[in-house]
């Protein structure tokens, strides 16, 4: 009896860590076609391309979706980690979170479609990829949480590194964006661009320092 | 079998389950505290192990308690059972977690004292000061060996779920051997004082194997304490896993392996001979208090984490329980044997 239940819990327990892992590798490769999307966008010539990165952040972000659910249901099923289960699946709502953010960027740049002007698109493809950095940071300090809990505190480090260089990044383009002759409403919807970029590392950053209180709640 | 008979070793029974309601809570407390384990798996193991433990390995620490005194009469041994069950079943309700191991011994204290019968200084200094030694070697071990599993885990940087599923199935073996010496070194404190003038015969199986009066009686008590496990031990164990250190499931681990370890050092004649044999003095095979073994054990954790998290009043409201119950289940031997011999008329000694 206990034999067959102990069997169970570590294919279960294989599942899970696949599932979780799975669901890192989304939110990575969700940042890399961001990073990809900014310049397609810009690049105007390139429409339809953008719009088939656009359905596959779509994909993705339902994908990731559906782990979370599998996760949250086998974690309470099967009680595991009775003592960090909570923390795990909040880490997990928030991070699922940042996905959304991601495909929030990709369907608003497809419906409002802000013009740029050209003078801002290097400026705005920086603060993307240091954005995405940041990110993928993160992915670090996420899988350090579960696998190697001492090395927690240097990935998140990284996350706050980068956070504050897209702070730096996104104040320089909106003072550039105001301090050009573009009409005010024009202003504020690229504000409203940059401004919604830069968040991601917000979001990137508090779940960072989230995971650093969990990593101590974790210790051994 | 006469019905007066059973009706004495019905304290005993009771004493069993005491035993089970207490100290077996001892042995999967942190395991189901901390929600590692479910009451059921728990309480089944548990049984099954205490009882293959007390027939199995029971007999070491029954001698030395039959040499504290050899209580020769059955309404005697029956006395020091209820009193030994009286006095832990109330300490119980204070909410201390104290154990038959004291009270049995301080019930034995009463009825040499009612009967003018000698106590074996000797033997008594010896369960005392073991159970000074029990909660420090626990507590010793418990550092040791967490120190060496902490670093175990931080070098193998398992998934978090990975470790879970192990430290699961450690809960569970570390529980099975916890229970079995639990088993060999307490049932000497359930059926101790019977064995001397047991109610049973031999019973030889099929040729091949004797079911000796002794492991007759300990199968017996064994089954109480499967009974106090099923009945009255939930709640114990909640307390023993929650209360006096917040644990995370390795530490709980940790605790009831540095339990089980001391409690089977101090019943296991193979190891007593062992070192014997190479000169060595040899453990004293003494029924110890697994809830001293626990509490060393938690708070040998504490400290390694600094001390700051050990909630040391209750601590210290656990140390004053020790010392006051075998004083109390002493008294209440003392007042059951006056009722036995005075009101029931019945020989408490011969």
């Amino acid at each position: 009896m206990f034999g067959l239940k102990s069997a169970s819990l570590f294919g279960e327990t294989k599942k899970l860590e696949r599932e979780i892992d799975e669901f890192i590798d989304i939110v990575s490769e969700v940042g890399l076609v961001f990073k990809s999307i900014v310049p397609t966008y810009l690049n105007h010539s390139a429409n339809g391309k953008f719009e088939e990165m656009v359905e596959k952040v779509k994909e993705m972000e339902s994908k990731a979706d559906k782990i979370t659910k599998d996760v949250e249901h086998t974690l309470y099923e099967e009680t595991l980690i009775p003592d960090a289960r909570s923390d795990v699946l909040r880490l997990l709502e928030h991070i699922d979170e940042l996905i959304g953010m991601y495909q929030g960027n990709c369907y608003h740049f497809s419906i409002q479609k802000p013009n740029f002007p050209k003078e801002f698109h290097e400026d705005l493809i920086e603060l993307t990829e240091t954005v995405v950095n940041c990110v993928e940071s993160l992915c670090l300090t996420v899988r350090s949480f579960f696998r190697d809990i001492k090395s927690v505190r240097d990935n998140a480090h990284k996350v706050t590194f980068y956070e504050k260089e897209s702070d730096i990044k996104f104040s320089a383009l909106a003072r550039r964006i105001f301090d050009s002759e573009l009409a005010l409403d024009q202003k504020m919807h690229l504000r409203y661009f940059v401004e919604k970029i830069d968040r991601i590392c917000d979001q990137a950053e508090d779940i960072a320092d989230e995971i650093q209180i969990y990593a101590i709640k974790r210790s051994v | 079998m006469e019905i007066t008979i059973l009706i004495f070793l019905f304290g005993g029974l009771f004493l069993g389950w005491s035993l089970g309601a207490n100290d077996a809570a001892n042995v999967f407390g942190t395991a189901v505290g901390t929600r590692m384990v479910s009451f059921t798996s728990a309480a089944i193991i548990c049984s099954v192990f205490v009882i293959l433990g007390a027939i199995i390995s029971g007999a070491g620490t029954t001698e030395t308690l039959g040499k504290l005194g050899a209580i020769n009469a059955l309404p005697g041994a029956f006395a020091a059972c209820v009193a030994a069950g009286i006095s832990v079943y109330l300490m119980t309700k204070v909410g201390l977690p104290v154990s038959t191991t004291q009270a049995i011994v301080g019930a034995i204290v009463g009825w040499n004292l009612y009967t003018g019968s000698s106590t074996n200084l000797q033997v008594l200094f010896t369960i005392l000061g073991t159970w000074i030694l029990c909660p420090i070697i626990a507590g010793i071990i418990a550092m040791g060996l967490f120190t060496f599993t902490k670093r175990v885990i931080l070098n193998r940087k398992l998934h978090i779920l990975r470790l879970d599923a192990y430290t699961r199935t450690a809960l569970l073996l570390a529980g099975a051997f916890g229970a079995y010496s639990l088993g060999a070194n307490n049932i000497a404190n359930v059926m101790g004082v019977f064995v001397p003038i047991s109610p049973f015969t031999d019973v030889t199986i099929g040729n091949l194997f004797i079911f000796t009066s002794k492991e007759q009686l300990f199968l017996l008590g064994g089954l109480a304490i499967a009974v106090g496990v099923f009945t009255y031990s939930k709640r114990v164990m909640f307390t023993v896993g929650n209360d006096l250190l917040k644990m995370t499931p390795v530490a709980a681990f940790i605790v009831v392996i540095s339990h089980s370890i001391v409690l089977f050092l101090f019943a296991s004649q193979g190891i007593s001979a062992f070192l014997q044999s190479i000169n060595l003095p040899p453990i004293p095979l003494v029924p110890v208090s697994s809830s001293q073994a626990v509490v060393g054990g938690v708070i040998g954790i504490g400290l390694l984490k600094g001390g700051k998290e050990v909630q040391w009043s209750i601590a210290g409201r656990i140390s004053l329980g020790w010392m006051t119950l075998p004083i109390i289940a002493a008294l209440i031997s003392l007042i059951v044997l006056f009722i036995l011999e005075n009101i029931f008329n019945l020989t408490v000694s011969f």
